[in-house]
């Protein structure tokens, strides 16, 4: 690790002064994606602001939705009673996140700053155009099998790798923002950027902008949702491809539907074209076919990750299939 | 015990750091420290205090044999900065026993034999310990499942399973 000084903040106000005017300086929260690239010389911040002193801590249900502080623990968000009873999708995505060690220390917040797992940007020594701006993408002729199907460029098709933030974006979640301006509400949606010409520009947060919360607005499919993930071994693995999907079924005919994909796009994946197949049609096999063939008709596979296109279409029908039948 | 530290962390050709005082309650045993901030929790057990129960495996966050409870939660001990951990309660597996007195589960660890080399096994116990309080998991499913963050590739899973199994049958935890 390289060198770098450490303070504690106890309010948001002193966290943010101290990193706004330092492009150097980094929050630390759980510090489990951070600490582990700062030893792999890929985040090399000269000074970093503790910020888990700092109370935005709570998980609040009310009529209006679901309000989760920004450092709440991955594993308190999942255990907590009302975020299983009323958005399952986001209990499920979490449990499907990481080991119970590394969901007690990480938090929501740093869920959604966590960087790619793409080897290539982990490691030193190889071109990575996230890691050294221009310096090219050994991926592209190296090994992609866990690479993005959707979203790409010709200069980078990482995917995000947090399962949380499919679910999240499927339910229109809000990420509560502030910073030395004041404070701001991204849509989740917004939040991740597409790679394009500057694949090292990841999010909307600007230097020194601290992320409070995140707001997930009530719904009527949110009740109803589910995370179905694949990956090459059962547990404690990112995912090969994982759907978010909610539904609102009335009379046996969809009347609201949710779809968004992880491990395969280069931000969390959300498909409006293939719910609006699914509105006013039955609850049955063929909506659920319909919509998985649109929501991977922009892939652009490579060579070894051709076969998520499929796995992909197979995930979203199940995950919808089973989540139909519930109703 | 500054220059020890800066010596230790700072590394060949790296400037000397600014250390930050640290207080870990280790085992129940409160220790004051001035720690480069460079240094893990992990570290700052093995080599500033020589509690060398918890072991580094991959260093980072993917084996758990750095498992340590945090203020009675499992965590990775080699991802959380010692300084991070400031004022903290800190078990490691030599604070399971009372003494001499091994508790059930290390017991059950014996009886089963749920060991090979035994490298993993601190942190095995100390995952197991904090998986029986948190009452997620009785069966063998659950039990692999919410151990799953201790990735031991020598082939003991199925004796270690037995093992949580029997004791969190028993319910004396």
């Amino acid at each position: 690790m390289n060198p770098f000084t450490y303070q504690r903040a106890s309010d948001a106000t002193g966290a943010i002064a101290a990193v706004a005017g330092d492009e150097h300086a980094a929050f630390l929260a759980g510090g489990t994606n951070l600490v582990d690239l700062m030893k792999l010389h890929v985040m090399t911040p000269s000074r970093l602001v503790d910020v888990n002193a700092v109370p935005l801590a709570k998980i609040e249900a009310s009529r209006d939705g679901l309000r989760i502080g920004a450092l709440a623990r991955m594993s308190d968000v999942a255990a907590d009673p009302d975020v299983a009873r009323e958005f399952p999708v986001i209990a499920e995505a979490l449990l499907a996140s990481a080991s119970p060690q590394l969901r007690n220390m990480a938090t929501i917040g740093g869920n959604l700053m966590q960087r790619t797992r793409c080897p290539y940007f982990r490691g030193d020594g190889w071109a990575c155009n996230k890691r050294m701006p221009g310096s090219g993408c050994a991926a592209a002729q190296g090994e992609h099998r866990n690479h993005a199907i959707l979203g790409a460029s010709d200069h980078c098709f990482a995917t995000h790798p947090s399962d949380l933030a499919v679910a999240l974006v499927a339910l229109d979640a809000v990420v509560r923002v502030r910073g030395p301006a004041g404070e701001r509400s991204i849509p989740l949606r917004d939040f991740h950027r597409l790679p394009g010409d500057t694949p090292h520009v990841e999010c909307a947060l600007q230097q020194g902008e601290l992320i409070t919360g995140v707001d997930v607005p009530a719904s009527d499919v949110a009740i109803n949702s589910r995370y179905v993930k694949v990956r090459d071994r059962a547990s404690y693995e990112f995912a090969l491809v994982s759907a978010a999907v909610a539904l609102k079924v009335e009379g046996g005919v969809i009347a609201d539907c949710r779809i968004a994909l992880g491990g395969v796009g280069t931000k969390p994946w959300r498909i409006p074209e293939a719910e609006q197949v699914t509105r006013g049609r039955p609850a049955a096999a063929s909506t659920y076919e319909a919509a998985a063939s649109i929501a991977v008709a922009e892939a652009r596979p490579r060579e070894q990750n051709a076969f998520k296109v499929e796995l992909a279409r197979r995930v979203v029908v199940h995950a919808l299939t089973t989540q139909g039948s519930t109703r | 015990m500054d220059h020890e530290t800066e010596r230790s962390a700072g590394g060949v050709g790296l400037p000397p750091s600014i250390t930050v005082a640290v207080r870990l309650v280790v085992n129940g045993k409160p220790h004051d420290l001035a720690l480069d901030p460079r240094v893990t929790l992990l570290d700052a057990l093995r080599t500033h205090l020589g509690v060398t129960g918890p072991k580094m495996g991959c260093d980072a966050g993917a084996c758990g044999a750095c498992t340590v409870l945090v203020d009675g939660r499992r965590v990775n001990s080699c991802l959380m900065l010692a300084v991070a951990a400031d004022g903290k309660s800190v078990v490691t597996v030599e604070g399971l026993a009372a003494g001499d007195d091994l508790n059930p589960l290390q017991e059950a660890f014996i009886r089963h034999d749920a060991f090979q080399c035994g490298y993993c096994t601190p942190g095995q116990l100390c995952s197991a310990t904090a998986l029986l309080r948190e009452g997620v998991a009785t069966t063998p499913e659950e039990i692999r499942l919410w151990m799953s963050g201790n990735l031991c590739r020598c082939g003991a899973y199925p004796n270690i399973v037995a093992a949580i199994a029997e004791v969190a049958a028993e319910g004396v935890h």
